[in-house]
């Protein structure tokens, strides 16, 4: 059982939606970005979603797109990523950490000793953007044998045929992807929504977390209340962006936080 | 050497769109039901005389197919040594090969009852064909162009405007090829019910590599048919310049089975192949990494992360290269050498002095590979080079370099 599975055990007998967060790993510093993941948990975030800087991340809007650029330009990198990740560690041994990204920054280490720095790095899942279920030899598989989970993203185009290839290999939760287009982008739509989550739960029992154009406390409330939970990125990596100090931006973490925790 | 039953190097890509370990489809999973729908269409499309018959008739009446396979006398002369042959393709229309490849792709996207299309475009040639082939049938375009490009290919952008094609300048990472490669991604994933993407290189996502190959292979049956004509054989050596590869994979593809024919790829060396990495020779200067949608050899650094590439051309600076001259390279069936700027420079000026040709700076680079290595063979030695692009669109870019100023009524020569 990761850390991920037993959160969402405790998250089932308490009856609570999950909240998932998401921040650039080194976003615009190590030491920042460290001082605002270490705080995460205490503004109520559930699931820490801590993306890999790449330099061409083609799912990804602006927001995290620059966010990116910020970390890179800052001098971060995978081995940083890891060490950000083994700190964080240091103080909080109860938090999910899901690794977020594109593939080539781990293909170019190598898939076996990526795993295990991942591992020992007390990161517990990834979500890998460019690998779909046709490619889940490069990585799914390794990761899950060595112990992770490896989150696979479900979206409006994963038709009933597909769904089930789509599920087969992923552990941990489903991510739906509320919206066809980029992080950050379009607002997600509840009533697009459920529907979505009611077909993919017949297929299965994992847990199943909205992101992509959630942005308000309130629509926080509104999607987490649909399904398992629910991911913010793009809005916190905003007032990343805008120089905000810690606290303002955990402050609105918060807030979102009790959103999806009051659904 | 080849994988299969038949020890054929055509067979590839595997049903996994996979040529050895290079290829692939690295997309998210927004794009991937519509890369499989796409691979279904194009599998039914292949096999269907009404489509190549209505490529062919375009190909003829619009694009002016078959281009010629011409002797260059002059430069044979120069050169002192292997007969060179040129395949004409910098006379199709729009000035290049890219419209081989945009044409089947739209017939298509037509097919499949799309009715937007974008594209991406570095030095605007397969901008500026996408565009033409657009208003032709009244669809709607897109292009996406790093900003940089935009600013110094000026004249492709007003010709793709004229066309009617909405040019979107991209100002994401630092806007090159790279960066309206993945804007155009971004926004496919965005409009996935009535947009097709229509990709100007054997790069990309399975099917794009092996689609656009068998659209861009025409080059090589053609050269094949007429060099039959004109001397009853099997060219020795064949050449051609490399970006992404499409003209190369298109003159190379009809040849690999024919294994008494040399092949030799030319990447872009920009300032030289060094630790510098002021280049864009992917395979020999990179190594394996997945971008795009496929793996393939890259320019990144020790982390992965994805280098700029750099060259005098725009056409060739890219950090990738198609996953089939990944292969052809690892098994050694090609051989890739790269030529730097200035070599291209020179070679530009032979052509036009030699030949009254005045060649794309990408062709450029095969030249001068030919330059290199033509002296030191026979003279029955037969060598075939793509022509595969005019060089209306550089005259600006070579004249900077060679000092020359444009900007006033007369021009003059900088002291």
């Amino acid at each position: 059982m990761t850390r991920i599975d037993a959160k969402f055990a405790e998250l089932k007998a308490q009856n609570r939606k999950a909240f998932v967060s998401y921040v650039m790993a080194g976003d615009p510093d190590f030491d920042a970005s460290l001082e605002l993941v270490k705080g995460l948990p205490a503004a109520g975030v559930d699931i820490i979603e801590l993306g890999l800087p790449f330099t061409d991340p083609m799912a990804d809007g602006p927001a995290i797109q620059l966010a990116g650029q910020r970390a890179l330009e800052g001098g971060m990198t995978l081995d940083r990523t890891l060490e950000l990740a083994t700190e964080f560690r240091k103080t909080d041994d109860t938090t999910p950490i899901v690794m977020m990204g594109y593939y080539n920054p781990i293909y170019s280490r190598g898939v076996d000793l990526f795993l295990t720095q991942a591992k020992a790095a007390g990161i517990d899942g990834l979500i890998i953007v460019d690998l779909p279920p046709e490619e889940d030899d490069e990585l799914c598989i390794p990761a899950q044998a060595a112990g992770l989970n490896f989150i696979r993203l479900a979206t409006p185009t994963t038709d009933v045929k597909r769904l089930p290839k789509v599920l087969q290999n992923t552990s941990g939760f489903v991510y739906y992807v509320s919206i066809t287009g980029i992080t950050g982008a379009a607002e997600a739509q509840g009533a697009d929504v459920a529907p979505e989550v009611a077909r993919m739960k017949q297929s299965t029992d994992l847990p199943i977390i909205v992101g992509f154009g959630v942005k308000t406390p309130e629509k926080s409330r509104e999607i987490a209340g649909i399904a398992d939970g629910t991911v913010v990125g793009s809005a916190i990596v905003q007032k990343i962006a805008e120089g905000k100090p810690t606290d303002e931006i955990l402050a609105f973490v918060k807030s979102l936080a009790d959103g999806a925790h009051a659904a | 050497m080849a994988d299969d039953l038949f020890n054929s190097f055509m067979n590839g890509p595997d049903e996994k769109g996979r040529f050895g370990k290079f290829g692939g489809r690295f997309v998210s999973e927004t794009l991937m039901p519509l890369i499989l729908e796409l691979e279904e269409q194009y599998e039914r499309a292949k096999t269907d005389d009404s489509f190549w018959a209505e490529m062919h008739d375009l190909w003829t009446h619009y694009v002016g197919r078959p281009s010629p396979l011409y002797f260059a006398e002059r430069l044979t002369e120069h050169l002192g040594g292997a007969k060179i042959y040129l395949k004409r393709d910098e006379l199709n229309h729009t000035g290049a090969h890219k419209i081989n490849n945009v044409l089947g792709q739209i017939i298509l996207a037509r097919r499949m009852g799309k009715t937007r299309i974008i594209a991406e475009t570095g030095a605007g040639q397969h901008g500026v064909a996408t565009a033409t082939v657009c208003a032709k049938f009244g669809l709607k375009c897109v292009v996406y162009m790093g900003a940089h490009d935009v600013e110094r290919q000026a004249p492709n952008v007003f010709r793709m405007r004229l066309l009617g094609a909405e040019v979107i300048p991209v100002t994401s990472g630092r806007g090159t090829l790279k960066d309206a490669m993945n804007d155009a991604l971004r926004d496919w994933v965005t409009n996935v019910r009535d947009t097709f993407y229509c990709i100007g290189t054997v790069a990309g996502p399975h099917p794009y590599p092996a689609m656009v190959r068998d659209f861009q292979a025409i080059i090589g049956k053609e050269t094949k048919e007429q060099l039959h004509a004109a001397e009853g054989r099997l060219p020795d050596t064949i050449i051609a310049a490399i970006g992404g590869g499409s003209n190369a994979m298109g003159l190379f593809y009809p040849f690999l089975d024919d294994t008494s024919v040399n092949i030799i790829g030319v990447e872009a060396g920009g300032k030289g192949v060094n630790e510098k990495m002021e280049h864009c020779a992917s395979l020999t200067g990179g190594r394996p990494g997945v971008l795009h949608g496929n793996r393939t050899y890259l320019l990144q650094d020790d982390d992965g992360q994805i280098l700029e590439g750099f060259s005098i051309s725009a056409g060739l600076d890219y950090p990738g290269i198609g996953p089939e001259h990944s292969w052809l390279h690892d098994i050694g069936r090609a051989q890739y050498v790269s030529i730097t700027d200035k070599e291209a420079l020179e070679a530009f000026q032979l052509s036009c002095s030699t030949e009254g040709i005045i060649p794309a700076l990408e062709p450029s680079h095969a030249l001068a590979h030919v330059m290199k290595i033509a002296p030191d063979l026979p003279k029955d030695h037969l060598l075939v080079m793509n022509m595969c692009g005019r060089g209306d669109k550089d005259i600006f870019t070579v004249a900077r370099h060679l000092g020359f100023d444009m900007s006033g009524p007369e021009g003059r020569v900088f002291e």
